[in-house]
């Protein structure tokens, strides 16, 4: 009795609250992106999204309490087994999955789908959490680097088979967890500078600007720099590559699937096609731009209503928000994310054992991503990857990876001291 | 180890938030283009169309109404043809036309209406409207063009055409927009402003289909159209018709006044056209057509067309010298074909033998008595000041210059002053002998037949007139028709100077013109014959009837079928027995009139 007193004294309610508040805050939305002024249905009409929705809530609540009862130790005994029960998954599915929009991701019992690109994500990050937490695992070694690479990669190579580019492109925000895990610095120094060319090569026309100004600054360098040989040599070197590389990327891009392509060229100008493939982003921006500061009022938005923008319950659900609550709906939202997000660093950073910590940064690195990478293509700053926004988004599949996600998390945080003192 | 590192984490966190807050205070609150857009988006500006007004007919029979057109919209998004023969089949369009006008609309926009087949008739919009269903991305939008049920008036009513782009940029109301149709002549044309009505405007709430989701904040700031207003018509359509049946396979003009008030009770220009032509898809094609065609059916005939006066000016002449005191009754004068040719009657004859036996050395001379009345020792000088005394009299019997008819684009014909003459001759090198054409309707003048039809009613009036116009009443109410319909005008003759002019007109018909004699209804009329120098001269003849208790005042013109006194006689004659009797008994005469072989 003294024992679960004090386990439900140590869970974590900030968190939760924050979650609740999300859910719901997307079920309102959701029912607003459906809702059609000539036939109102009511929010709990199981017939419209909203309703079907508040059957996931339901069901996310079943999972929580699961979780919630499970024995703590159970997650990191199921760590490898889940693992390898989802890399299954991820290898049938292409075979066995309905097709939906060219892509087989999704499993079909009944009239029941299931997405296991969704649940392969708590698994690989219980997976690293369990790999990791040995004591000898060091990440500024190479042979530990390539093993947690290992781990990642292989759900995302099964990804890419269905192909579901989005959310095998969430993996790589496992690097969140390992920069804080140890990985070297001038990896990430590195791959930025190598994005930020790959952004700058695509978004410039011509690039002999970008030519001219990489030789500039690598002049600059030299001459600030101490004139010897081998450095001058070297940072000439950097230069070629980094101008080769520029070039290349447009050969590259133009071998990408068509559309694919264009979802790349429409980040940097959305006007070439409005109504083809700019169509997505133009119509998101005008549906969020248009909410001002106070937005249009719930149920009052036209742009999301009359289905301007596609995928406007799931995907792009913050357009509804956008414009229905305006920059003020923007901001509650955006700080409740971040806030979620520095309060799950803050519950990471105290666990003393390092399989429970590493499992929060692998959900602090995949809820960042996706409520980053969402909103960002949202807004015009990311290019269109169809990945749904954290417990906003309609689907069942979605609500419940990330709300399992999220509480096997809170479940260890609960058990801080126990998992402590069973290291100890 | 890494312990800056959570506080890295912790920053990119809100580095992240705090860009992606910034984007959206840029788009959201700074940037308002969206909000804009976001309007043109899904706030659709519908104009709604007013119905344009009705013409009706004295009678109140109906001689212009509207009815639905159907234009098929395709959205090309949604657009399934499936078995493009069926479709082609179904909507009996050919293969061609069908990939051309779809390929034009997906450039156009892939997810908004474009026409693809415009104007479907009634009838076949029945045919094809359960096949629509078949179709998805069809709908059909609903326009209504004119219609005449009775073919009738042609070139009175006038039509309406899509706006030009100069007559957009006259426009300083702003009412048009581009593809808006006006009435582009006639009743149409100068009616514009009551026929067009009002347009009102409707904020709809469209989806991305452009499917309608409902009025923009209930209505608020929409705005509802006013028909246009209906026009009662001052034509006898009985009466039009019968003039347009006279008149067929001729040249010429008929316009019938109601004396009493200047109401047009009938205006025909031949050759006519069918109106219904220039209606609907076809506007175009046949508009050219028409305006190729040689004999000018759209050239409105009783309006436009000018000719010199002939005979009938003679009792203007009368007029004016009996008011000026130059000529009595008893004035008497030989026919002396020294001066000026005529034909054979008893000479010397008094005022009212000059106009019953159409007498041109009377006029010569009379007309020369009112011109050089030796108020100047210059006989030039004279000349003028009597010229443009004489011609300010005349110009009073509505001659010299337009009438002012409901109708567009009529022409005024001409009186001559003095300046035209010296401009011709030059400043005092003309003098009666110059200008003595003028006193049989010769010379220098020129008249239409609308007003040689309103010198009838002048006559008829023992004075005066009211201007002819074609709509009694708007909206039906008369009080609403343009003021000047309503003032009469005195053309500055004692009336009892009029009834020697009209028992000499009475009389004139048994001399000059005996086939317009109707029994038991007093005619009286004045043939005449406008020169042509391009061929045969035109058969002109003016009359009012009954002479007692004038109810139809009427000029006839029929283009180079000779002397006044056959086929314009004839036809006026028929006219007039229609009118009052509401019958036609003599039918040898129609007969004659009908074939037409008047030389």
């Amino acid at each position: 009795m003294r024992q679960d007193d004090l386990y439900i004294n140590k869970i974590d309610w900030i968190s939760i609250a924050i979650y609740s508040v999300l859910v719901i805050i997307g079920w309102i939305n959701i029912y607003a992106a459906v809702y059609d002024d000539q036939s109102v249905k009511s929010i709990f009409d199981f017939s419209i999204n909203s309703g079907k929705q508040l059957v996931w809530i339901g069901t996310a609540i079943l999972l929580i309490t699961v979780i919630m009862v499970a024995d703590y130790r159970l997650f990191e005994n199921l760590a490898l087994p889940l693992y390898i029960l989802f890399l299954g998954f991820l290898l049938i599915t292409p075979f066995f999955g309905k097709e939906i929009n060219g892509q087989r991701a999704w499993f079909e019992i009944g009239s029941f789908r299931l997405q296991p690109a969704e649940f392969a994500k708590f698994a690989t990050a219980l997976a690293l959490a369990k790999f990791m937490e040995r004591p000898m695992f060091d990440l500024s070694q190479i042979k530990y680097q390539v093993q947690a690479l290992v781990i990642i990669l292989l759900p995302v190579a099964f990804i890419m088979l269905q192909p579901d580019t989005g959310t095998a492109m969430v993996y790589s925000a496992f690097f969140v967890m390992l920069y804080r895990e140890g990985m070297p610095q001038w990896y990430y120094v590195f791959g930025l500078s190598f994005v930020a060319v790959t952004l700058l090569s695509l978004g410039i026309d011509n690039n002999l600007y970008l030519a001219i100004a990489v030789g500039v600054i690598i002049l600059f360098l030299i001459l600030i720099g101490k004139k010897k040989i081998p450095r001058i040599i070297g940072l000439v070197g950097i230069g070629i590559l980094i101008v080769g590389y520029s070039y290349s990327i447009d050969y590259v891009v133009s071998k990408l699937p068509e559309h694919q392509q264009n979802r790349v060229m429409v980040l940097f100008n959305p006007n070439i096609d409005p109504l083809g493939v700019g169509w997505n982003v133009t119509q998101s921006k005008i549906a969020i731009g248009s909410g001002g500061f106070f937005g249009k009022g719930y149920l009052e938005g036209t742009q999301t209503k009359f289905d301007f923008v596609p995928e406007q319950h799931t995907d792009f659900i913050f357009c509804t928000l956008g414009e229905e609550f305006g920059w003020m709906g923007s901001l509650v939202v955006i700080v409740l994310f971040s806030g979620l997000l520095i309060r799950l660093v803050m519950l990471a950073e105290r666990q003393k054992n390092r399989f429970s910590r590493i499992y929060g940064y692998c959900v602090i690195s995949i809820l960042l991503f996706h409520f980053m990478i969402n909103i960002a293509m949202t807004i015009g700053l990311f290019p269109v990857v169809g990945i749904p926004l954290p417990f906003f988004s309609y689907g069942g599949s979605s609500l419940w990876s990330f709300t399992i996600l999220l509480f096997i998390f809170i479940k260890l945080d609960s058990h801080r001291i126990q998992l402590l003192s069973r290291i100890g | 180890m890494n312990e800056q590192r959570p506080i890295t984490i912790i920053i990119v966190i809100i580095i992240i938030g705090v860009v992606l807050l910034t984007k959206l205070f840029l788009i959201q609150v700074v940037d308002d283009s969206f909000l804009k857009k976001a309007e043109s988006n899904a706030i659709q500006r519908v104009v709604d169309h007013p119905y344009r007004g009705l013409v009706y007919d004295r009678t109140g029979k109906i001689l212009v109404y509207n009815y639905p057109i159907f234009d098929l919209m395709v959205i090309p998004r949604e657009f399934q043809v499936g078995d493009t023969t069926r479709f082609c089949e179904i909507f009996k369009i050919s293969k061609e036309y069908l990939v051309e006008t779809y390929t034009a609309a997906r450039k156009y926009s892939s997810v908004k209406p474009s026409p693809l087949i415009k104007q479907i008739s009634t009838t076949d919009f029945a045919r094809i409207q359960d096949f629509l269903i078949d179709y998805p991305g069809l709908f059909v939008m609903t326009r209504s063009v004119r219609s005449y049920p009775q073919a009738s008036a042609s070139n009175a009513l006038g039509y309406i055409g899509e706006i030009s782009s100069k007559q957009l940029e006259r426009d300083s109301s702003k009412y048009y927009r581009q593809g808006d149709y006006v009435g582009l002549s006639g009743i149409e044309g100068f009616y514009e402003n009551d026929l067009r009505g009002v347009k009102g405007v409707k904020y709809k709430l469209v989806n991305v289909r452009g499917v309608d989701k409902g009025s923009f904040k209930d209505g608020e700031f929409d705005t509802a159209s006013v028909a246009g207003k209906n026009l009662i018509s001052t034509i006898d359509l009985e009466l039009q018709e019968y003039g347009e049946k006279l008149m067929a396979g001729k040249r010429g003009s008929v316009v019938a006044i109601e004396p009493k008030t200047g109401e047009v009770l009938a205006m025909i220009s031949a050759p006519t056209y069918d109106p219904n032509l220039l209606t609907g898809a076809l506007f175009g094609n046949n508009y050219m057509d028409l305006n190729r065609d040689e004999s000018k059916p759209l050239f409105n005939r009783p309006i436009m067309a000018m000719y010199p006066p002939g005979s009938i000016f003679k009792i203007v002449q009368s007029l004016v010298g009996l008011q000026m005191g130059v000529l009595t009754p008893n004035t008497t004068y030989s026919c002396n074909r020294s001066l000026v040719a005529c034909h054979n009657h008893p000479s010397p004859v008094n005022l009212f033998g000059a106009i019953r036996n159409s007498c041109n050395p009377y006029y010569h001379q009379a007309y020369r008595a009112m011109i050089n009345r030796e108020v100047s020792s210059n006989t030039f000088k004279d000349t003028e000041l009597g010229l443009n005394a004489w011609r300010e009299s005349v110009l009073k019997f509505g001659l010299g210059s337009s009438l002012g008819i409901d109708l567009k684009n009529e022409k005024g014909g001409s009186i001559p002053s003095s300046v035209l003459y010296d401009r011709i001759y030059g400043e005092g090198r003309w003098k009666y002998s110059t200008i003595y054409s003028l006193s049989i309707g010769q010379g220098e003048m020129l008249v239409t037949p609308l007003q040689m039809a309103n010198l009838a009613a002048i006559f008829a009036n023992k004075g005066y007139y009211y201007p002819p116009h074609m709509i009694k009443a708007i909206d039906g109410d008369p009080n609403k028709i343009p003021e000047e319909f309503r003032t009469r005008k005195d053309v500055g003759v004692d009336a009892h100077h009029f009834d020697l002019i009209q028992d000499a007109m009475a009389e004139a018909i048994y001399g000059t013109a005996a086939r317009a004699a109707i029994p038991d209804i007093t005619i009286a009329g004045k043939t005449g014959t406008a020169q042509n120098p391009q061929g045969e001269d035109h058969s002109v003849f003016i009359a009012f009837a009954p002479k007692e208790n004038p109810q139809i005042a009427i000029a006839v013109y029929v283009e180079n079928a000779g002397w006044g006194g056959r086929a314009a006689a004839s036809t006026a004659s028929l006219m007039i027995e229609m009118y009052i009797r509401r019958e036609v008994k003599r039918l040898a005469l129609e007969e004659y009139v009908l074939v037409g072989k008047f030389m």
